[in-house]
């Protein structure tokens, strides 16, 4: 008999029941709460006079909704201009209390994008089911962890009974062999795997990422690749747990205890594909082939390197394809043949759950230092993805390096990546952006999303439009002082 | 969700055939973060002379004395009778929360649309399908009759009227099984599986403790 993928395993680890109908009990280990698909679930709850199944399983945060300038924060939920998204965030936080849910309030420190801070705080631990209301939440696959974004009527069926109802995946493998380039990053290897796959082409699956330049790179970028598994039509994306996993949840807030400790070791030791595993599907990528990947269309898989340029619908194999390719150029305000280094940029924004953590910052800042954001760029903004992001940034100095630059320095939350607080793109504008979808308004209304690794964001704040990171931060930096001179 | 055995119930009848489901709820309440208190805003542009927005008092708005639930007669009314496809247009779930936050549990009528007939359901209504002739001869009882109310079995199936006699209806026994005994998808879960998800709950602690904050808290 053929030995367990991971998914397997953690599949069988967690049935309860199964049912004659194919669909199956999982139960929930771990549920993170956010303000926007919460509330009804929570009424349903108190109308049905149901208590939560297990209260300690479950933490909250608002994130979607919350503004990120320090002027609304301030005052907490009541200094929140928007009166809709006060009141979703204000249900959120009566919600937690009424249930005793723990919930990290919106100027508590540990506040920030759900996917940001389970990670953070431990709460995301190898071996467990993570379910959260929002598709990103593969995110915490990284982890070696089944991790399934649901919808509302599936947070209640949580909340009230520690269970999902599932029907089993199918089994993907995506190999990523070989070393990356330097300054190629996490978010070129995805973006680069949904290139090639495209955005439907982990329809069904549960992906697993393996190969030297998965198990080479840091959990946050392991979270950054599980993150985009959504984007390549997976709901569910994973990578074997390692030492590089175990050393990360150490020590962490809700890690187990020392006395736990070494059997919590042992059992997720075993959270790795059996070596003769069968997978239903295999795709091999090299490595040191991935170039930095730009986005130019309205689809996460309309994406090529650095070098490449805007595809020619004329080209195209079907009619339906072309007529897509002719759709995003026309939306994108790009023409056929053009080169990515050619595309002018409005805007750009370092955020969100796929990139907003402190390795991503950092990267950022190490391109920023000493430079200026171009005078084209209307604005250039850094949102980190937590408070304790933030503050561990602050305490590093990349607050100053960035504001230096003249970005703006924002509070956690999710901010411009679906602009459902004040921080949105205008009609026609171009955005290098840090974020995970590029879908027609997402960014507002009119709005065209390019997304890109951190690095490849600043150097394109630094320059105006978009250009190899690996040659520009070669080049000595033309300091303010060499500047004056 | 609430279990329905048996209700008698005021007959309020709407004459009107494809109602939709923005008539039912309009678009502008669909972005409150309930799933009740859409009751006030039932047939909102029907009930009312001016355009509603949300969060509003509708205590105070002008209502249109010609529309049959704002006739005093009909006040109160838990069955409403109503004309062919019933609950057509969008797939909302807030039609069904209006209905049910209105009061009503029961609706009568032709035909209804295929999505509003399953989330009804779900929202603990009782959707009952008879032919155009009886739904015909009801309506005119109804506006025939102050107070005519009718007596809903579920069990057996049957509608009394005030005449004594009985009308039956067909119902989906699953759909009857889940709406007698007020379960939804969670309902089931839990009837069928609480005990599986405790026993796993036990071992899943006893293997794995550190996944549960609540023990590790005691135990310190
Ligand atoms: S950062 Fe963007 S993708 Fe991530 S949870 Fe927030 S809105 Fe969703």
């Amino acid at each position: 008999m053929a030995g367990q993928t991971l998914y397997d395993k953690l599949w069988a680890s967690h049935l309860v029941s199964s049912r004659d109908d194919g669909t199956s009990l999982i139960y929930i280990d771990r549920h993170l709460l956010h303000e926007v698909t919460s509330p009804q679930a929570f009424e349903g709850l108190r109308l049905a006079d149901r208590r939560p199944w297990r209260i300690d399983a479950n933490i909250a945060t608002a994130d979607h909704n919350v503004p990120t300038s320090l002027k609304e924060r301030s005052a907490g939920i009541a200094g929140i201009e928007d009166n809709v998204s006060r009141i979703q965030v204000q249900t959120l936080d009566d919600n937690t209390t009424s249930f005793g849910i723990e919930t990290f309030g919106i100027n508590d420190v540990r506040q920030g994008i759900v996917h940001i801070i389970g990670p953070e705080q431990g709460a995301t631990l190898p071996g467990m089911t993570v379910v959260c209301g929002d598709s990103h939440t593969a995110t915490h696959g990284a982890f070696g962890a089944l991790a399934h974004g649901i919808g509302t009527s599936e947070v209640e069926h949580v909340l009230a009974t520690q269970c999902l109802i599932q029907r089993k995946m199918k089994n993907m493998q995506v190999r990523v062999e070989g070393q990356l380039g330097l300054h190629v990053t996490a978010k070129d290897i995805v973006l680069a795997i949904i290139g090639e796959i495209g955005t439907a082409g982990g329809t069904g699956y549960a992906i697993e990422f393996a190969g030297s330049a998965i198990r080479d790179l840091s959990m946050e970028g392991r979270m950054t690749i599980c993150n985009m598994a959504i984007e390549a039509g997976a709901r569910v994306g994973l990578v074997a747990v390692d030492d590089t996993t175990i050393n990360y949840v150490k020590g962490r807030p809700f890690a187990p205890t020392p006395e736990q400790w070494d059997a919590a070791v042992e059992s997720w030791r075993s959270l790795v594909s059996d070596d003769d595993a069968a997978f239903d599907k295999v795709v091999t990528l090299d490595a040191a082939a991935i170039e930095p990947q730009v986005s130019w269309g309205t689809s996460p898989e309309m994406v090529v390197g650095i070098h490449g340029s805007v595809p020619d619908p004329a080209a195209a194999e079907d009619e339906t394809t072309r007529r897509g390719l002719g759709r995003a150029l026309e939306y994108m305000g790009l023409h056929a043949g053009q080169k990515i280094t050619d595309i002018r940029l409005d805007r750009v924004f370092i955020g969100s759950c796929t990139n907003a953590r402190i390795e991503d910052l950092r990267a950022a800042a190490a391109v920023v230092k000493g430079r200026e954001v171009a005078g084209s760029i209307k604005q250039a903004m850094v949102v980190p993805g937590s408070g304790l992001v933030k503050r561990q940034a602050e305490q590093e100095g990349l607050d100053q390096v960035f504001i230096d630059a003249g970005f703006e320095w924002r509070e956690a939350g999710c901010s411009m990546c679906l602009a459902m607080n004040a921080d949105k793109l205008g009609a026609g504008e171009h955005c290098a952006s840090t974020s995970n979808r590029n879908f027609e308004g997402r960014q507002g209304y009119g709005g065209r999303t390019h997304l890109v690794s951190p690095a490849m964001a600043a150097a394109a704040a630094v320059t105006g439009h978009f250009v190899d990171v690996r040659e520009f931060v070669d080049t000595p930096v033309p300091t303010k002082r060499a500047a004056g001179l | 969700m609430k279990a329905f055995v048996r209700q008698k119930g005021l007959v309020a009848p709407l004459d009107r055939a494809n109602v939709d489901t923005d008539l039912i709820i309009p678009k502008q309440f669909l972005k409150s973060i309930k799933r009740t208190g859409f009751g006030p805003n039932l047939f909102d542009e029907l009930r009312y002379l001016d355009e509603g927005y949300p969060g509003q008092d509708c205590s105070n708005r002008p209502i249109n004395p010609e529309f049959v639930l704002n006739q005093l007669r009909y006040e109160g009314a838990s069955v409403l009778l109503a004309r062919k496809n019933f609950g057509c247009g969008s797939s909302r779930e807030h039609a069904p929360w209006a209905l049910e936050d209105f009061g009503f549990r029961v609706i009568i009528a032709p035909s209804f649309a295929d999505i509003f007939f399953n989330n009804a359901f779900k929202n603990g209504l009782l959707l009952i399908q008879l032919d155009e002739a009886t739904v015909d001869r009801l309506f005119d009882a109804v506006e025939q009759t102050p107070g005519y109310r009718l007596d809903v079995d579920l069990i057996a199936q049957k509608i009394m009227t005030p005449e004594g006699e009985a009308i039956e209806f067909e119902v989906d026994p699953f759909r009857k099984y889940c709406l007698e005994n007020g379960l939804d998808d969670i309902g089931l879960t839990l009837t069928d599986n609480s005990h599986a998800i405790r026993e796993f709950e036990t071992r899943h602690r006893a293997s794995q403790p550190w996944l549960f904050r609540g023990e590790a808290a005691n135990q310190a």
